[in-house]
């Protein structure tokens, strides 16, 4: 049907791109990792299960994963308690300024996210536009620390930065709800919570899926907004990654943390999408 | 004005419905901004009878089907039932269920727990919830479905789920939003048989959208015709095909020729064609139906009725009959029903009965 040369030319770039990009840099992630770092500072190409072991017995590192999880955990959680409300009333109640709202939420993904991060850190420091206004109000008379530089800092931050991601798809499921089954759920007797209960949250749980999946991954590698407003409390796992890579030169542990995380993100994505597709009835 | 107005007509239809009157719907009317959808519609639904609104897409059959499930507030006018005003009630409230043009059935939940929904919803106790599903499902015959989701059925089945489902909550009226119109020509007529004779089982109200004048026909005790927003025409099937109202009605519901002419002393005149009638004098409009002209016999032309001659211009076999289109020597345009035409038959000669032609309202008067 297509030429040869059609079909080489439409194959073979994306496919380049897919080996030089993604398959080279992970291949030789797994092979770093399964290497050592001499005292003079040179890269040990020989294997050794030694990385994955210091990343099980030395404490700072999985706990900072458990952190890092649990940070992302608290975004997801608070994400949706945003987002739903949100994208329902988007989707149900919206009306004619449907289209308007849904570029406010789209909008704020066009800004930088340096610059969001950095918001948070005027707003929350000590001399931050909060604390300002909670001692001119006289709610505090000092300064409130935790503020800024903590992992709530960090929890803020990101699920202001990504309850868009989880907006979107719980939008879209949202849409693909036929109305005439919100109809028919009224008219067999149910009230308007009764109906959300029954039928539209059960057909909104491939959306909620992949939001909450985009809120928990995209949180878990983030290492920005630790590095701005975490302090020392809220360093994530990709800090050390960051860490490893660069001033501490073990770019053999660094590799092995990055490729568990991959697995780690790799079998949630699965997951989700094994979910999603329990849910999904088309 | 030749004939009596329509809105008698209506009127006239409701009040030979009974007292048993179930729904009365009172001058509704609804407009989507400037767009009107209805227009002062009055119509009494009775007790355990099958009612057929039958029109054309955009006639607002739909939408006054909705009016009454409660999805659409009427602009004025009022519903009421059992003495109580139903327009005031949410959806939820009213003890009316529909069944929807696309069924509507749950995705995420089994045959069975769709049937099951509004009885759970009502926080009906469990066992009473199974045994009713139960019966409900048989009634239907899909009680080997009821592990089923509705994507693993087929259309027809879907189609008695959804029936099913509206019926386990013994409504008071059931509204019918054109369940058939997906189905195929076969499985369909099926329907309407089991349809109807479902409704005398078990004695409810059915209210019944349609656009296709046969179904409407073949399953209603009454047809409520609806023409951009108003009702042309609520009677009877038979007496609706024998007796109608307006040019438009003859001309919606099976074939006819409309015969426009002048009423002089008694005497009606069309071109050529006279006969007698009781109208007043002045312009007159009647309706003949096919079956009511019949070719003159070999027996000669039969004194009193009203004869002409003409060519067949189109004939159109339907088995036992034929429709042959038939232009008279005046130029006029006659649809007949006739059996054994011989092949090759150009000039017949034809007649019909004066009682036949039927006075009807011009229907674009009222436009």
């Amino acid at each position: 049907m297509f030429s040869r040369g059609y079909r080489l030319a439409v194959t073979v770039p994306p496919l380049a791109w897919v080996v030089l990009f993604l398959f080279v840099p992970y291949l030789l992630m797994f092979c770093y990792s399964f290497w050592s770092v001499s005292s003079s500072q040179t890269i040990v190409h020989s294997w050794t299960f030694d990385n994955y072991r210091q990343l099980v017995t030395v404490d700072v590192y999985w706990q900072t994963l458990l952190r890092s999880m649990w940070i992302a955990a608290r975004v997801m959680l608070f994400s949706l308690l945003l987002g739903y409300p949100l994208a329902y009333f988007l989707s149900f109640h919206a009306g004619r300024c449907k289209d308007l709202y849904y570029q406010l939420v789209i909008i704020p993904l066009w800004v930088s996210y340096l610059v969001r991060a950095y918001a948070w850190k005027t707003i929350l420091g000590s001399d931050g536009v909060l604390n300002t206004l909670l001692q001119y109000v006289h709610l505090t008379s000092h300064p409130l620390e935790f503020l800024l530089y903590s992992p709530f800092a960090v929890v803020l931050t990101l699920t202001h930065i990504y309850t868009p991601f989880t907006i979107l798809p719980i939008y879209a499921s949202l849409e693909h709800i036929p109305r005439n089954l919100v109809e028919a759920s009224h008219d067999l007797g149910a009230s308007p919570f009764e109906t959300f209960w029954r039928v539209i949250l059960p057909l909104s749980i491939p959306g909620v899926i992949a939001g909450a999946t985009f809120a928990f991954v995209l949180s878990l590698g983030d290492f920005l907004a630790p590095l701005l407003l975490g302090g020392p409390s809220g360093v994530m796992i990709s800090n050390i990654v960051v860490s490893l890579f660069g001033a501490a030169y073990n770019w053999p542990l660094g590799a092995a943390i990055s490729l568990c995380m991959l697995v780690l993100v790799v079998t949630l994505l699965f997951l989700s999408e094994r979910i999603e597709k329990r849910w999904s009835f088309s | 004005m030749t004939v009596p107005a329509v809105s008698t007509t209506a009127a006239s239809g409701t009040a030979s419905s009974g007292a048993g009157g179930l729904l009365e719907i009172r001058h509704v009317a609804k407009s989507f901004g400037k767009n009107v959808v209805l227009r002062d519609v009055s119509l009494t639904v009775a007790e355990g009878e099958f009612l057929t609104i039958l029109g054309e897409s955009g006639s607002g059959k739909t939408t006054l089907l909705r009016i009454i499930a409660g999805f659409e507030n009427p602009t004025s006018g009022e519903l009421w039932m059992g003495g109580e005003r139903l327009d005031s009630l949410p959806p939820y409230k009213r003890r009316v269920n529909t069944v929807f043009q696309n069924y509507a059935l749950f995705p995420h939940l089994t045959v069975e727990q769709n049937v099951a929904y509004g009885l759970r919803v009502a926080h009906r106790p469990e066992a009473e919830i199974s045994a009713r599903v139960e019966e409900a499902l048989a009634r239907v015959r899909m009680t080997s479905h009821a592990k089923a989701k509705p994507s693993k059925i087929s259309g027809g089945q879907q189609q008695r789920v959804a029936l099913a489902r509206a019926l386990v909550n013994q409504p008071r009226l059931l509204l019918l939003d054109e369940p058939l119109s997906a189905l195929d020509a076969n499985l369909r007529r099926q329907m309407q048989v089991e349809l109807k004779s479902l409704q005398r089982e078990v004695g409810i109200a059915f209210v019944f959208v349609t656009h296709d004048q046969e179904e409407a026909m073949v399953m209603s005790d009454r047809i409520a015709l609806l023409r951009m927003g108003e009702l042309e025409q609520v009677a009877t099937p038979r007496e609706i095909y024998s007796r109608p109202a307006t040019a438009y009605v003859a001309q919606f519901i099976g074939h006819t020729t409309l015969l426009r002419g002048e009423v002089r002393q008694g005497q009606a005149r069309c071109q050529s064609l006279t006969w007698r009638s009781a109208l007043p004098n002045g312009g007159a409009l009647f309706s003949v139906r096919p079956e009511n002209i019949r070719l003159a016999g070999s027996s000669g032309p039969n004194p009193g009725a009203v004869h002409f001659r003409g060519r067949i211009r189109h004939r159109a076999f339907h088995g036992a009959t034929e429709l042959l289109q038939v232009e008279s020597t005046d130029g006029l345009m006659f649809s007949l029903r006739a059996i054994n035409v011989p092949d090759g038959a150009g000039e017949v000669d034809c007649e019909f009965d004066p009682a036949d032609a039927i006075p009807v309202q011009d229907s674009d008067e009222r436009v």
